[in-house]
């Protein structure tokens, strides 16, 4: 009946946000969030494996805070013009996650951050070349990624 | 303008302050984009656009429609997703396609690809 | 008062919004690569979208975001047509 029940759940919400919430609406949207999942399961892509959803919640409200973070500190950088020292360059971070999923997010993550941008990702050696605007210390930042990010998407995508 | 007149005073000056925030990190974010001098340090601009501005602006929009409709409006939250979710695509395409027009013509401050 | 405080952040949004526009204008005539120039296109229309929103706060309607929602989604496909364009010199393979 229902393939993807994430994906029909969040159709039918957004089919709500932009209508207007009613019956009507609700009967509408499930109709066209069901043939949805069906025509995406004609697709058959890769199921995410959700293992431990409850963690995302606090993942979520960490990046928030850390964009916020960046933004402040990239703002002031670029304030600043060229007067302080800064020194941006690339960096080679090698990775553990393999999941399509967690990449994708781990991606969104990093090139929402202003300090940072993904640039390349090497399937084959399992390393991504990202970009960083004030490039301080090189063994840190990888460290900050990893243990920040990477381990609890590992941990969320199991 | 007639919706504008009953919004309460402290709700007037939260959506104030949010459309500040998102429109002044916006500006910014367009300074750097003008001042930094290499294309991969442009990157980096945007993305104060993208992060904090959209999410200001709509926070503003989201409070002011629900607080003059007098029930919740969340539309916006559709375009912050929206913004969210493809900017890293279009960023990270241009920036392989950057990559590999450095590459191609031998720029020396482009780290090489490694070999397969 | 609240129209007025609302009415004066509007009007410094907007204007704050159409400087940021027309700097990522110059960005696109400064260039100086194609990858600037599409850059500074992504930022332009991202610009353009948050102006707009500003403007459906300045009104109090909501038809606004819908032309939000169609720039939001049009500019996000020619940027993407645009990078591939840079990387392979042509769009459909």
């Amino acid at each position: 009946m229902l393939p993807y029940p994430i994906l029909s759940f969040f159709l039918v919400i957004m089919w709500l946000l932009l209508n207007e919430f009613g019956l009507g609406h609700l009967v509408l949207g499930a109709l066209v969030a069901m043939f949805a999942g069906w025509a995406l399961a004609s697709l058959r892509p890769d199921k995410p494996k959700l293992k431990k959803w409850y963690l995302l919640p606090k993942l979520l409200w960490v990046i928030l805070i850390d964009i916020g973070r960046s933004n402040l500190a990239v703002a002031r950088l670029i304030l600043q013009g060229t007067r302080g020292s800064r020194r941006s360059g690339f960096l080679l971070v090698p990775l553990d996650i393999e999941d399509p999923t967690a990449l994708a997010i781990l991606a969104i993550i990093l090139t929402s951050m202003p300090g940072s941008a993904w640039l390349e990702y090497d399937s084959g050696d399992k390393t991504v070349l990202i970009h960083v605007f004030d490039l301080i210390d090189e063994a840190e930042w990888i460290s900050t990624i990893k243990q920040r990010y990477e381990a609890p998407l590992m941990e969320i995508f199991a | 303008m007639q919706a504008v007149v009953d919004l309460p005073i402290w709700a007037a000056i939260i959506v104030s302050l949010f459309l500040l925030l998102g429109a002044g990190l916006t500006l910014v974010g367009a300074i750097g984009f003008l001042r930094l001098p290499s294309f991969y340090e442009r990157l980096h601009a945007p993305a104060l656009v993208t992060s904090w501005g959209v999410g200001a602006i709509m926070l503003a929009s989201i409070l002011y429609f629900s607080i003059t409709q007098q029930r919740l409006v969340l539309h916006e939250i559709l375009i912050g997703l929206f913004v969210t979710v493809t900017t890293p695509v279009t960023f990270m395409l241009l920036a392989r396609a950057a990559l590999h027009r450095d590459r191609v013509e031998g720029n020396p401050d482009v780290p090489a690809k490694a070999p397969d | 008062m609240s129209a007025i405080i609302l009415f004066t952040a509007v009007s410094i949004a907007q204007l704050l919004l159409s400087l940021s526009m027309a700097i990522a204008s110059v960005r696109i005539v400064i260039g100086p690569r194609a990858q600037d120039r599409i850059i500074s296109l992504d930022t332009l229309y991202i610009c353009a979208m948050l102006l707009l929103v500003t403007f459906g706060i300045g009104t109090g309607r909501t038809v606004y975001f819908e032309a939000a929602l169609v720039i939001g989604l049009l500019g996000f496909v020619a940027t993407v047509a645009l990078a591939k364009f840079l990387m392979r010199g042509e769009v459909i393979e």
